[in-house]
């Protein structure tokens, strides 16, 4: 079986800096042979996000800014990148956004406007950038979606963007269910807690890091590369029997009872 | 190895893209360096990998100026 993405095209959303799991996926496709495309919120992330491809050996990489709170802009961006491109393989859906102050106390004391936002970026994004790329998937392809444990159970501190990510959970299988009949697989990956620029927004974060290390099966966090390799295996052929699932990349931390 | 005033003054000038001469133990990240929220959270990350320690979210809280980054790993150190 071939595993190389050789002549295939991904777009990756969701590049902030080197620590992004976003980039760990979009080092794991490009050394798998993929064209990649990036897209950045704004224009804040742009240079971030090209200096990283820079460090790519290939430089065909395109760039695009993507405001996935704006239908206007995710259509336009798909549309340009349809145009660009003519068809792409793949999705990786890398964006979450909640109010610092809301990711620590109580989640009961989350805000009607930060329920909103979390819900708005983290989860209708990814119906939203799902639909818009579907027309540029006439291959079929593999959408994939970064999600956590906190949506599934309650992680200290986690609060609106755990309810957030249960409802990704649920667009997620969803959007499987209805793209399926275009050949286009989506799934996600529910990986433990890695030191991002969003992690460390989540109140307390080296401490769920620190249990992560002392208590999961295989007694260390997980790397952006073991995330990598696994959403290069959902955009591989090797997962095409997959659409609708969860795999959790968390060194096992997730079966634990408490 | 460099004091630490000047391994903190690298990593600003490199992350922020900032003139060295702008990097004073006064200058205020916000005001003097024009850092956002953000980018005072990767700074708070490169400096946890720099010197090899945690910077808990309360003390991060209180760090403003590039004295008080400094400051405070020395406090720890």
């Amino acid at each position: 079986m071939n595993f190389s993405l050789e002549g295939k095209t991904y777009v990756v959303m969701g590049v902030a800096n080197r620590r992004s799991i976003a980039w760990g996926i979009a080092q794991a496709l490009h050394d798998a042979g993929a064209r990649l495309i990036f897209t950045y919120a704004n224009e804040r992330f742009e240079k971030p996000v090209r200096d990283l491809a820079k460090t790519l050996d290939r430089d065909d990489s395109l760039f695009y800014e993507c405001d996935v709170t704006d239908d206007d802009a995710i259509n336009t961006t798909f549309e340009n990148i349809k145009n660009d491109v003519g068809v792409i393989h793949g999705l990786a859906h890398c964006i979450a956004f909640a109010n610092r102050d809301e990711l620590k106390g109580e989640f009961i004391d989350t805000s009607r406007d930060g329920f909103l936002l979390a819900h708005n970026i983290s989860a209708f994004s990814l119906a939203a950038v799902s639909r818009a790329a579907k027309d540029v998937m006439t291959e079929g392809g593999s959408i994939v979606t970064l999600t956590y444990l906190g949506g599934e159970r309650v992680v200290e501190n986690y609060n609106v963007m755990g309810v957030a990510k249960a409802s990704l959970d649920a667009t997620m299988k969803y959007a499987a269910n209805d793209l399926g009949k275009y050949g286009i697989r989506v799934n996600a990956i529910s990986a433990g807690p890695i030191r991002t620029l969003s992690a460390k927004g989540v109140g307390d974060f080296n401490s769920i890091l620190q249990e992560i290390s002392e208590r999961a099966p295989l007694r260390k966090p997980v790397t952006q590369e073991e995330v990598g390799d696994v959403a290069y295996f959902l955009m591989s052929n090797l997962s095409r029997g997959m659409t609708g699932e969860i795999l959790h990349v968390d060194s096992g931390y997730s079966i634990l009872g408490r | 190895m460099a004091d630490v005033f000047d391994r903190v003054k690298n990593i600003i000038v490199e992350r922020l893209d900032v003139d060295e001469s702008k990097v004073t133990e006064s200058a205020s990240f916000k005001d003097d360096l024009e850092a956002d929220s953000l980018d005072v959270v990767e700074l708070v990350m490169e400096l946890e990998d720099e010197f090899d320690m945690e910077i808990s979210d309360e003390e991060a809280e209180k760090i403003n100026t590039v004295g008080d980054a400094v400051n405070y790993i020395n406090s720890i150190q």
